[in-house]
């Protein structure tokens, strides 16, 4: 490996020893802590057994793993006593436990799930639906799979978890049209655990009745947005529906109110209850609890999925230290980075932060830090202006071009609009359109602030958060990296003036199918 | 109607159809099946699901028409999905592509998916297959191959249907 990637190494391990990492859960076992630098490494929860060999789908071996067992324990548990005399059912207390535990969704947004939970209105005497988000259709995100694959059981018993918790009797696995194998591992693992009682009628004989189906999806990106979820879970378009009214804890499914949760979200829930919500939240950091798998792709020597706690990894540890990306590609340099699937604002090489720390005194102080220092997780990123998302990280080294980069990005967002607002239909084709130009030798001068102009009429004017994912590439693409797009603008329109051509004569139409 | 349905289909259409409390939720899962049985959904698919669900033929051309993964005409035996998305072009995924639609003798800059006149390829671009980390990736049929180079492209074209 080149000396530059060492040299970006040790600079990492210095400023870990200077922040100083503090250790974990004791329950849980660290791979190799060989001295006082807390190594950062993958801790994995969720993908425990995954990887393993000979460990596979089916329930049997789920249950030698000691699967199912925090299900019979959590069904069986009394209700709680709080201290002012107030009685909670069982259901109440892990309700509330999720919420302690500081769970956030792992889908995209990274909204508290008890929180969601508790918006669920209980009083209208409406059946209370949940589904389970598998549509994983976020680019550079491949966490969910892992889980499909390899322990579908899991995700079931945390679902089941859930429903319980939340008195639902019908849920549904909404799994992306791409993922045939998936849905068959899972239409099998119901089956499974339908014949152990662990679903269907009077499970374990406690009098409680739950069903999941699995639900296919057809090749629809915003099939992931859970409202265009639940239109389609309906038989529909899957056209999103606007908030208010339509929030799903109130009039989700069948105008019922609904859960939406994460594959990833509900498989935690499954360890909340086993490990108990402090034991949780002891894992990662303030307000950025648990752990997260993060998909880790594009120009890294050592691309694939990490189960990390968060906040206790740097964006910079991920690509470069060795029990993760492990550098770059020999001789490159790092240029971006896209923190959190394709929706999130890029992040440029050399930026510095100013984030909130707590300094010795306690107080919030500002600190300087760069973009390799921060911390992966939810709020860290926020104050750096962009988000973790679904958790995945694309990284692209100096041999890219961010204008190529971003016009394959952009007719992924053209070609996904579902359609039904005009400034996200129409402005997300005109900006994939202006992105073809400037790749195909057609650009223009004006076009980074054409295309910053369109982004900045899409954001916050559509029905749905697709509007923000299609316009923040665009917005941060063009503003980090305006002399590219501006260069490549002026040298198509002086190689024009040179031909003596004006018009893009030579120019294919933009055609995406 | 000439349209002829096996029996077997319909009784596991039957059973899905019991999957939800409105009829209508199980038009997706209806039409999977179709498309499986069949290779592509026809109009005597799409109205015998209509009448089925106790819809109008529209209920279900507007999903056929509205979800990519749906087709109403026939397509190769061997369906070959390149992911086209960021991280599989990092990868060189525009190449991969290339290289099936030249050895196959078709476009290689024709962005809609085409079939080779003897009905054993279709060859087309997807948006992301949630694979990322192993890019390039190509769907064929059912079947996901990873980080694939021209060699492994050649692979999947010689085990053709
Ligand atoms: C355009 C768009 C696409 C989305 N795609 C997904 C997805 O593929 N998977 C997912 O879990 N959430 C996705 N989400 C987020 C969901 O709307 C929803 O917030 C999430 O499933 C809630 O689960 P969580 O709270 O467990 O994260 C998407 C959101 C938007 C706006
Ligand atoms: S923002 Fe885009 S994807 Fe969302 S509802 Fe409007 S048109 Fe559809
Ligand atoms: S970009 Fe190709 S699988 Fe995600």
């Amino acid at each position: 490996m080149d000396s530059n990637h060492d040299k970006q190494i040790q600079s990492l391990l210095c400023y870990r020893y200077t922040i100083g990492q503090c250790g974990t859960g004791e329950k849980i076992e660290r791979k190799s802590i060989e001295s006082s630098i807390a190594m950062p490494q993958e801790l994995k929860l969720i993908l425990k057994h995954a990887d393993e060999p000979g460990y596979g789908p089916d329930i049997g071996c789920y249950l030698k793993h000691g699967g199912y067992e925090t299900l019979k324990k959590a069904l069986k548990a009394p209700g709680r006593e709080l201290p002012d005399g107030k009685k909670l059912s069982a259901q109440e207390a892990f309700r509330g436990d999720v919420r302690t535990s500081g769970l956030r969704g792992r889908g995209g947004a990274g909204f508290s799930a008890g929180l969601k939970w508790s918006f669920v209105d209980r009083s209208s005497g409406k059946p209370i639906y949940l589904i389970c988000n598998a549509d994983e259709s976020e680019p550079g995100t491949f966490k969910d799979r892992q889980i499909l694959h390899k322990d579908p059981h899991q995700l079931i018993e945390g679902m089941v978890l859930s429903c319980w918790a939340n008195d639902v009797k019908l849920a549904y696995i909404y799994i992306r049209g791409e993922f045939p194998e998936g849905a068959r591992l899972l239409n099998r693992a119901l089956a499974e655990a339908r014949e152990k009682e662990f679903l269907g009628k009077n499970i374990l004989g406690t009098g409680y009745d739950l069903e999941i189906w699995v639900h296919r999806g057809a090749g629809a990106y915003i099939c992931g947005e859970e409202t265009g979820l639940i239109e389609s879970l309906e038989g529909k378009r899957a056209y999103p529906r606007i908030k208010p009214p339509y929030f799903p804890a109130v009039l989700g499914l069948y105008l019922c109110p609904t859960i939406v949760n994460n594959v990833e979200t509900l498989c935690h829930v499954k360890h909340i209850a086993a490990m108990g919500p402090a034991e949780f939240a002891r894992l990662g950091t303030p307000n950025n609890t648990g752990t997260r798998i993060v998909s880790l792709s594009g120009d890294v020597q050592h691309p694939g999925y990490f189960e990390v706690e968060v906040g206790k990894v740097t964006i910079g540890e991920l690509i470069f230290h060795e029990n993760f990306g492990r550098g770059l590609k020999p001789g490159r340099q790092l240029k971006a980075v896209i923190p959190g699937g394709s929706s999130s604002k890029v992040l440029k090489a050399g930026e510095v932060f100013s984030l909130k720390r707590k300094g010795a005194d306690g107080q919030m102080i500002p600190v300087d830090v760069p973009m390799l220092d921060l911390p992966y997780d939810f709020d860290s990123l926020q104050s750096a202006g962009t988000m973790s998302g679904s958790g995945a990280v694309i990284v692209m080294d100096d041999s890219r071009s961010m204008v190529d980069a971003l016009a394959n990005l952009a007719e992924f967002y053209a070609h996904e609009s579902c359609g039904q607002c005009t400034p996200c239909r129409e402005g997300a084709l005109w900006m994939a359109k202006g992105l073809h130009r400037l790749t195909h030798g057609g650009g223009r001068k004006e076009d980074a602030a054409y295309l910053t102009h369109i982004a900045q009429n899409i954001q916050g004017r559509t029905i749905c958060a697709f509007g923000e994912a299609a316009a923040w590439p665009v917005l941060s693409f063009v503003e980090k990296f305006w002399e590219e797009f501006q260069a490549r603008g002026e040298a198509d329109a002086a190689a024009r003036t040179e031909a003596g051509s004006g018009a893009n004569s030579n120019l294919k139409p933009y055609s995406y199918a | 109607m000439s349209f002829v349905i096996p029996k077997n289909l319909e009784a596991e259409l039957d059973e899905l159809a019991t999957h939800y409390p409105v009829k209508r939720s199980a038009s997706l899962m209806f039409l999977h099946a179709l498309q499986e049985h069949f290779g592509f959904i026809s109009n005597d698919a799409a109205e015998w699901t209509a009448g089925k669900l106790g819809l109008q033929p529209i209920h279900v051309y507007e999903l056929i028409t509205f979800y990519p993964m749906f087709r109403q005409e026939p397509i190769g035996r061997t369906q070959v999905k390149v992911c086209r998305t960021l991280s599989c072009a990092l990868a060189g995924a525009a190449g991969i592509r290339e290289h099936f639609c030249r050895k196959l003798g078709l476009d290689p800059h024709a962005h809609v998916p085409q079939t080779t006149p003897d009905g054993r390829f279709t060859v087309e671009f997807v948006e992301c297959l949630a694979a990322c980390g192993s890019a390039p990736v190509v769907l064929v049929n059912e079947s996901l191959h990873e980080c694939v180079g021209k060699g492994q492209a050649d692979e999947i074209l010689a085990r053709g249907k």
